[in-house]
């Protein structure tokens, strides 16, 4: 017996020994990478800080500085207007689509391919190509827009009232094809009886949509509805190459706003207590999925 | 009849789907089109009015002078390099460590996986100020090993693997092991070959990702001969405001596109595995 057990804690500590070899690389690398940068951030956003002189302690200033800051209400308002509008039509859009394309649908891979172009399209192409539709003057959406009699079509990327309007549309027009495809998998996952149940039934399409379609979707819903708002309040790119954050602060999201006082005010201490407010939005976002999960379909 | 009426109703409802499709499928692909075409255009067509749709022309210049103008080359290389080495560094680390969390048993295993699922929760942007201290602690600003190794490092790689070597039986490994194969050679010999679809998505994501990444890139280069695709053509798109040379800079668009496109169309099936196996990540 003894004997047994012994040759059990040998094995067991060989398995350990060729378990840490292979753990190794990428325990450090995220040590080093991820978890000392997510305590330094919270370390520096104590202080002041300007790269050049040494950091200096101030405890919680920065925060307080911020919740007195009337910028930082506009930015995080912003933040929340682009979020809830990317993340509705980027909901909305797809569902449809992907309701329509599993009418058994012929060229499938052809539609997916077409939709899924923005998805893989680096963010500085899709940026440039848009600027330059948007142009008030040479663009061809003002000329269309001319064309359908609206006279003084509205300047865009230049106006204020505009200019978020237009990062939404990017946005959406990125994020399609990404939601389209996990909404046509969890569609694909509902089994085929119960749509045969309801033609018994004598339910039509539209009741068919609505009672079954729906409700068997909601767990896939919710799970891309809580993934886009995480990924719509880290939105940096686009802003960084369309607006930079204009006119007159009309785009400036929270992440460029970290950005911008990191990087160009060089204002560490405070950009970093801007990290910190992301992080627990984004904390208790995806805390609410965890909470969740079990209620989700597992599709495939 | 009644078989009339429905045959109908299937083709109505056959015909809206195909029209929304194609509408929807319009939008997404006409900005590329309506890319391809300006870059091909000379300055004056370009701001001609009304605006036109077709070159006059198919002009290889916009793409000659924009590789004149800017080290489009260069940038190109660097993107290649940099997502290259990123795809290997992840794929390495990953699945080594996703091997070891799904096979093996040792202490701690549970809390150790715990940390890196941890690890997916924090967004990036928090850490972009320490780590770019840190990057200039270690001399890295404005060198390879600053665009690559910290990329390298994520918990969604190793999620996904574990979970594909979680769902192939032992058994596979036994005859490994029973010839004195360590861990690490049955991981090699058996273990990783079997894992080859699900290295490919991880490969295919992480490509697309890394030559896509724009914010660290930006960060941490300074010199012209290390900026990536994204960065060099930010900088040469300079302020929105100021832009003028559009042709030029659709042809860069184009040149910058295509190896996603290419990687993409090569990976397609990968592509969509992967999605799925996100949005089932527990």
């Amino acid at each position: 017996m003894n004997y047994l057990n012994n040759i059990r804690n040998k094995l067991f500590l060989k398995e350990s020994f060729w378990a840490a070899i292979m753990i190794l690389p990428a325990l450090v690398g995220t040590f080093f990478f991820i978890i000392i940068p997510v305590i330094g951030s919270f370390t520096i956003s104590l202080t002041r800080w300007n790269l050049i002189s040494s950091p200096k302690f101030v405890g919680l200033d920065n925060y307080i500085k911020l919740l007195s800051d009337q910028l930082f209400y506009d930015v995080l308002i912003t933040t929340f207007i682009y979020a809830i509008s990317v993340v509705i039509f980027s909901i909305a859009i797809p569902l449809i689509l992907a309701v329509a394309l599993n009418e058994k649908i012929k060229c499938l891979t052809a539609f997916r391919t077409a939709y899924f172009l923005p998805v893989i399209t680096p963010m500085i192409v899709a940026a440039i190509v848009w600027s330059w539709i948007f142009d008030p003057n040479n663009g061809i959406l003002n000329f269309m827009l001319t064309q359908i009699g609206i006279n003084s079509p509205p300047l865009w990327l230049f106006d204020d009232k505009w200019s978020l309007i237009a990062i939404i549309i990017v946005s959406v027009w990125k994020n399609i094809g990404y939601n389209m495809v996990i909404f046509l998998a969890g569609l694909q996952g509902i089994p085929e009886s119960l749509y045969e149940a309801a033609k018994i039934d004598g339910a039509n399409t539209i009741k068919k949509l609505w009672h079954i379609t729906i409700p068997m979707l909601t767990p896939t819903i919710f799970f891309v509805c809580i993934m886009s708002t995480i990924s719509a309040f880290q939105v940096f790119d686009l802003i960084y190459l369309m607006t930079e954050g204009g006119p007159e602060n009309s785009t400036m999201v929270i992440v460029y706003w970290l950005f911008k006082n990191a990087f160009e005010f060089f204002k560490l201490g405070y950009a970093s207590s801007i990290a910190y407010v992301l992080f627990v939005i984004i904390l208790i976002l995806t805390l609410i999925q965890w909470k969740l999960r079990k209620k989700w379909v597992m599709f495939e | 009849m009644e078989i009339k009426k429905k045959m109908g109703n299937v083709r109505i409802r056959k015909f809206i789907a195909y029209t929304i499709l194609i509408i929807g499928a319009l939008s997404m692909i006409l900005p590329f089109i309506w890319m391809v075409l300006t870059s091909f255009m000379t300055n004056s067509q370009i701001f001609s009015y009304p605006p036109q749709i077709i070159p006059k022309t198919f002009l290889w210049e916009n793409y000659t002078e924009v590789s004149e103008k800017i080290p489009l080359f260069r940038y190109f290389l660097n993107s290649l390099l940099v997502s290259i080495a990123t795809v290997i560094g992840q794929i390495i680390t990953c699945s080594m460590a996703a091997y070891a969390f799904a096979r093996l048993n040792f202490k701690y295993k549970e809390f150790i996986f715990l940390i890196f699922l941890a690890t997916m929760m924090i967004p990036p942007q928090v850490n972009i100020v320490p780590l770019f201290f840190l990057m200039r602690e270690l001399h890295w600003i404005d060198t390879y090993w600053a665009l690559i190794i910290p990329g390298i490092f994520g918990g969604f790689g190793i999620f996904l693997l574990r979970q594909w070597f979680l769902s192939f039986p032992a058994e596979l490994e036994d005859a490994a092991k029973i010839d004195g194969c360590n861990p690490l050679e049955t991981f090699w010999h058996i273990a990783l070959p079997l894992a080859l679809p699900a290295i490919v998505t991880l490969g295919i994501f992480s490509f697309i990702t890394s030559w896509n990444s724009f914010m660290w890139p930006l960060i941490v280069t300074n010199s012209e001969v290390m900026k990536t695709l994204p960065v060099g053509l930010a900088s040469f798109k300079g302020s929105f405001r100021e832009t003028t040379e559009w042709a030029q800079l659709m042809a860069a668009s184009v040149v910058s596109v295509i190896p996603v496109i290419v990687v993409f169309i090569l990976g397609q099936k990968y592509f969509v595995k992967g999605i799925m196996m996100g949005a089932i990540k527990e």
